[in-house]
């Protein structure tokens, strides 16, 4: 194989190029855009003759995905709604993704930090809103933050795969959640669907002003930025990469492997132990069976899309919640069922994973075209 | 006894009969998850499978009236799902466990959106063969009426465990598994042998997914596997890659996912989820108790991503 490079970067530098300057210094991200770009482009083609052969007209369907994504302000708003848990459950991702551990049980610390916000909030009435919003921030964050860490500390210390360990810790959780609101947290007046009593309209966090966009949104965007800065700019974050580059170089050189994998993964899952308190100060109000929706499964997705960069997750986190949003106007206007939007985040899964094989690939990338 | 009441024994016989109905999915996924794993590939889209061939083996058992051309159906329907888990690992640079996780939500998605019209149509379900007749008990029949496909599932783990030992296929799988320098340097191609284990996994899973809507719950819908294929890929694991061992654990995880069920059946209501959980608090537990950081696991697969 005389393809071996692997690195971008290395290759523009072994190829003469008329300009070797500009694709030397921007090969690598113009790379990671036009990858992505192009499979997500692929899955959307796919998608477009999957339901052809259902006999709807893939351009209805391009037409009411864009309008039910980002074709009014309306639909922005639902958007953006959507985004916000979807970037915390990302990050429950991709910062593991530094370590080179592969998490995937966001939705579990999604459910139990939705949990420990909702019990402290109900432990708490009689307390100003701004405190037991805080209360409510920090219960969901340390809730969900020790459930992934549970995952971290068995593969670090008994060698259980995180992958597999994360994942049975969502059923695990959604039983716990499951047993708690039918039983010791039950309100008695939820007849059909069983929830824990309302945490109270005064504790709800609201929405940004001007909008229906609620503040989770914010808080989405300050922990990815704050996850970037932490892997990126800090010491913490290098001796992370370095322990994900290499462990056995990381060990030699004194870092406690440990001590980061045990500290990455609390953040991580305190980052989707958040996504599920907003879940529950800004849309449900209370804990029940609706808040296992998915967002955990797509937000790995979305890490996977953004190549678990937390900056990038921002943007891929709007264009995945776009795509669930538009899930409600597919099933009035075309008759799709609501499955719709899971297959094409399905195919754009396999698209982006495949297109992996792409880099270092593309001809004009490498200077010679 | 005689007048066919018998009170608190109704809980082992039911984890008894739980362990043999509930068992089978967990059966098939783990054997071929076991062939696919020994070929040093994971693949953790088995829970998309399994969905997929329930969902097509009731489409196509309510659409011919035959519910064994179902049960063919979700195994081509599987082979199919591990030839696009295969094909895309076999690029290079691609890890096998994104793409497993991927299959995971594209299996279950499509199913979901094919499977829509089939959730109130009721389709031809598999026969059981009565082994329970020399009782008077009810709840000893019911214990007893034992599917064809779970005798099929128990001959299969002595036949693949004495395959993988014995044959000419079995020691490729193997060779592959262990190290695929050796494999290419006896001028057999790796990415063609994972290939083929992929899909032989691929095919069983899904008759492990037919069971579920053809036979136990044995109607469609869309809560009808929660975890059970993940459970299994963990299953193979702590089965140490031993077909025999996966049919021991198989029947353990029945067992212990009839229990809650068993209890409701008496009337210990409370943590009917807790003990529904019970599969997955097990596997943890074994998992935990098995693993060590200090060594690789006994009779890894030195190939496999997940254990290196």
């Amino acid at each position: 194989m005389t393809s071996g490079v692997g690195d971008p970067a290395e290759a523009v530098a072994i190829s003469p190029a008329a300009d070797p300057g500009f694709l030397q210094r921007h090969g690598g991200t113009i790379e990671y855009i036009l990858i992505p770009g192009a499979a997500l482009a692929a899955a959307l083609g796919v998608f477009g003759i999957f339901v052809a052969l259902f006999g709807k007209s893939p351009l209805d369907l391009y037409f009411y995905m864009y309008q039910g994504a980002f074709g009014t302000w309306f639909s922005w708003q639902n958007t953006l709604t959507r985004a916000a848990p979807l970037i915390l459950t990302a990050l429950c991702t991709a910062l593991p993704a530094q370590l080179g551990m592969v998490i995937i049980g966001g939705e579990g610390a999604l459910l139990i930090g939705a949990l420990a916000a909702t019990s402290a909030a109900l432990l708490m009435q009689s307390a100003p809103p701004f405190v037991v919003q805080l209360a409510m921030a920090c219960a969901g964050m340390a809730g969900g933050g020790l459930w992934i860490m549970l995952s971290g500390g068995l593969r670090q210390y008994r060698g259980v795969n995180e992958t597999i360990s994360s994942l049975l810790l969502v059923y695990i959780a959604l039983a716990i959640l499951n047993h708690l609101v039918e039983g010791a947290m039950r309100d008695p007046a939820s007849l059909n669907k069983p929830s824990t009593r309302e945490i109270g309209a005064a504790n709800m966090i609201g929405s940004i002003p001007g909008t229906d966009v609620h503040w989770g949104l914010v808080f989405g965007v300050i922990a990815a930025v704050a996850s970037y800065i932490l892997i990126y700019h800090t010491v913490f974050g290098f001796a992370a990469r370095v322990a994900g580059g290499n462990i056995r170089a990381a060990r030699i050189v004194g870092l406690g492997v440990g001590k980061l994998i045990l500290t990455i993964c609390f953040l991580a899952g305190a980052s989707a132990g958040l996504a599920g308190m907003v879940e529950v100060a800004a849309v449900q109000g209370r804990t029940n069976a609706n808040l296992a929706a998915g967002y955990g499964f797509t937000g790995i997705l979305v890490a996977f899309l953004a190549r678990q960069n937390p900056l990038a997750i921002i943007p891929v986190a709007i264009l995945l919640g776009g795509i669930s949003a538009s899930g409600g106007l597919l099933q009035r206007r075309l008759g799709l069922p609501d499955a719709s939007v899971q297959v094409l985040q399905g195919i754009i899964f396999v698209a982006v994973l495949a297109s992996d094989a792409l880099y270092g690939r593309i001809g004009f990338l490498k200077g010679k075209a | 006894m005689a007048d066919g009441t018998i009170g608190l024994w109704t809980v082992p016989l039911a984890v008894f009969g739980g362990a043999i109905r509930v068992s089978t999915p967990f059966l098939f996924v783990s054997l071929g998850e076991c062939i696919t794993e020994r070929s040093g590939r994971i693949n953790l889209g088995l829970e998309g499978t399994l969905v997929m061939g329930a969902m097509s083996a009731y489409g196509i058992s309510y659409l011919t009236g035959s519910p064994w051309l179902g049960v063919l159906a979700a195994g081509l329907t599987g082979a199919l799902l591990g030839a696009l888990h295969a094909g895309i690992c076999s690029l290079p640079r691609v890890n096998d466990i994104a793409v497993g996780i991927a299959l995971m939500l594209f299996g279950t998605g499509l199913a979901f959106y094919l499977g829509k019209p089939l959730i109130e149509p009721t389709a031809p379900r598999l026969p059981a063969i009565d082994f329970g007749w020399w009782s008077d008990v009810a709840q000893v029949r019911a214990a007893l009426r034992i599917n064809v496909l779970f005798l099929i599932g128990v001959a299969l783990a002595p036949i693949l465990y004495w395959a993988f030992r014995a044959t000419r296929w079995g020691l490729l799988i193997r060779t592959a598994g262990e190290s695929s320098d050796a494999a290419r340097a006896m001028g057999y191609s790796v990415l063609i042998i994972r290939l083929r284990a992929t899909m032989v996994g691929g095919f069983l899973a899904g008759i492990g997914g037919s069971f579920l809507s053809l036979f136990y719950p044995g109607s469609w819908n869309e809560g009808l596997s929660s975890g059970q294929g993940i459970t299994a890929v963990a299953l193979v694991i702590f089965a140490r890659w031993d077909p025999m061992l996966c049919l021991w654990a198989s029947l353990a995880f029945g067992g212990a996912a009839a229990l809650g069920p068993a209890l409701q059946s008496v009337g210990v209501t409370s943590g009917y989820h807790l003990f529904n959980a019970a599969p997955y608090i097990l596997t943890l537990a074994i998992m935990i108790i098995t693993c060590s950081p200090k060594r690789t696991l006994t009779g890894a697969p030195a190939e496999l991503s997940i254990t290196r």
